[in-house]
């Protein structure tokens, strides 16, 4: 099951993210997770339940947005849901010139905690 | 206040990178990798002994390295190719990533080698999400696996470069249905090539090794839909972190 190292990176990455900014509690990651990923979202959240403890992110609540995966012909431009298991071939013209136009993301979104009120003014958030 | 970092960050944007980095210093030193995955006991082993063993004969420099989560069978097995082979206890990881598979090549990989074969640990779902900087990737499915594993596994057979029937000696003891699994496997991977191979009957012997060969010379002759994604949408830029390799940077 390799939802456990995969909740690691994610608090590794998350922590390396927030610690520069002043974050001592994270309230929440958002992770985006394509159909095709391979990755288990229930497995995944228990797996982070286990592997947050002692970090940043010990109260944290993990969301994951499934990102659906969609696919597009080269040959006639028809695009379409590819499903699971995915069709990746032209469901129009029979044609394999297809890109993947979503499906395989496996992306931490964001990330939100709670600043307790310094003095000094941080940077400004995009 | 609450804040929120928006990071867009891969996940796997670490190993990517390592995996990167691998890939091009292992091209620099002629070397290029091909990774093996399959449910285990597909035949990976067996397939690769004999593939080893001609690889010696024809005069070509490779080497072996084999991922078991506890035993050393598989590299006692591969060693009497009389190649180069080296054994990696992964200690229950379900898989391989990219910057162990480096730290094992240290001090290890002959000079001169032009091919690595990389047997991984027998899975199909995990390993999937690996890149090992190969630069050939076999998914191996054995005759009595069924013919809708390509359906049941669509990452694993939807990122190969080459897809294998293994133990095809036993084919038609199994009623395997080759022309549904061909169908299946073309479903989730337009265009990939699926081969025959029996250790047993002599089948497709030296096609590993002819593929690796001209994937090493030319690159893949195949390029996987999953992974020819379109960049231009939904991808955010930290999708192509691996060649940043910009680890927890936030760009806030
Ligand atoms: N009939 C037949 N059996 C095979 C063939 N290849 C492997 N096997 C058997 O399948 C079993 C598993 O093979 P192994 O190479 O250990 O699979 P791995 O777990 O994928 O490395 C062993 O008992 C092999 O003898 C083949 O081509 N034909
Ligand atoms: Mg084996
Ligand atoms: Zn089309």
């Amino acid at each position: 099951m390799h939802e456990m190292s995969i909740a690691l990176a994610v608090i590794d990455q998350v922590e390396s993210a927030v610690r520069p900014e002043g974050a001592t509690a994270v309230s929440r990651v958002r992770l985006e997770i394509g159909e095709l990923a391979g990755v288990v979202p229930d497995a995944l959240a228990f797996s982070f339940e286990l592997a947050r403890e002692g970090t940043v992110l010990a109260g944290a609540e993990l969301v994951t947005d499934q990102v659906p995966a969609r696919a597009r012909c080269g040959g006639c431009g028809r695009t379409w849901p590819a499903g699971v298991p995915p069709r990746l071939s032209c469901p129009g013209c029979g044609g394999a010139a297809v890109d993947l136009l979503s499906g395989r993301e496996l992306r931490i979104a964001d990330v939100t905690w709670h600043d307790a009120p310094v003095p000094t003014p941080t940077h400004e958030e995009r | 206040m609450c804040r929120v970092l928006d990071l867009q960050q891969a996940v796997l944007a670490k190993n990517d990178a390592c995996a990167h980095t691998l890939r091009e210093d292992l091209a620099a030193r002629g070397t290029a990798v091909v990774n093996l995955l399959s449910s285990p006991g597909s035949g990976k082993t067996a397939l690769l002994e004999r593939e080893l063993t001609l690889a010696r004969e024809r005069g070509v420099p490779v080497a072996a390295l084999t991922a078991d989560l506890a035993t050393e069978n598989d590299a006692v097995r591969l060693a009497r190719s009389r190649v180069p082979v080296k054994q990696v206890l992964t200690d229950g990881l379900c898989h391989l990533e990219a910057e162990m598979l480096g730290g094992h090549l240290d001090g290890w990989l002959p000079a001169g080698t032009q091919l690595l074969f990389v047997e991984n640990v027998g899975n199909l779902v995990c390993p999937a999400s690996y890149d090992l900087g190969e630069t050939l990737r076999v998914v191996l499915a054995s005759v009595t696996e069924g013919e809708d594993k390509p359906l049941k596994y669509p990452t694993a057979f939807g990122l190969a470069h080459l897809v294998l029937i293994t133990k095809s000696d036993i084919a038609a003891a199994v009623d395997f249905d080759e022309a549904e699994f061909r169908a299946n496997v073309e479903r989730v991977n337009p265009g990939a090539e699926v081969l025959r191979t029996s250790v047993r009957g002599g089948e497709g012997a030296g096609v590993l090794l002819d593929r690796a060969l001209a994937a090493r010379d030319g690159g893949p002759a195949h390029i996987p839909v999953m992974t020819r994604r379109s960049h231009h949408l939904h991808d955010g830029p930290a999708d192509r972190a691996g060649d940043r390799g910009a680890v927890g940077s936030s760009r806030s």
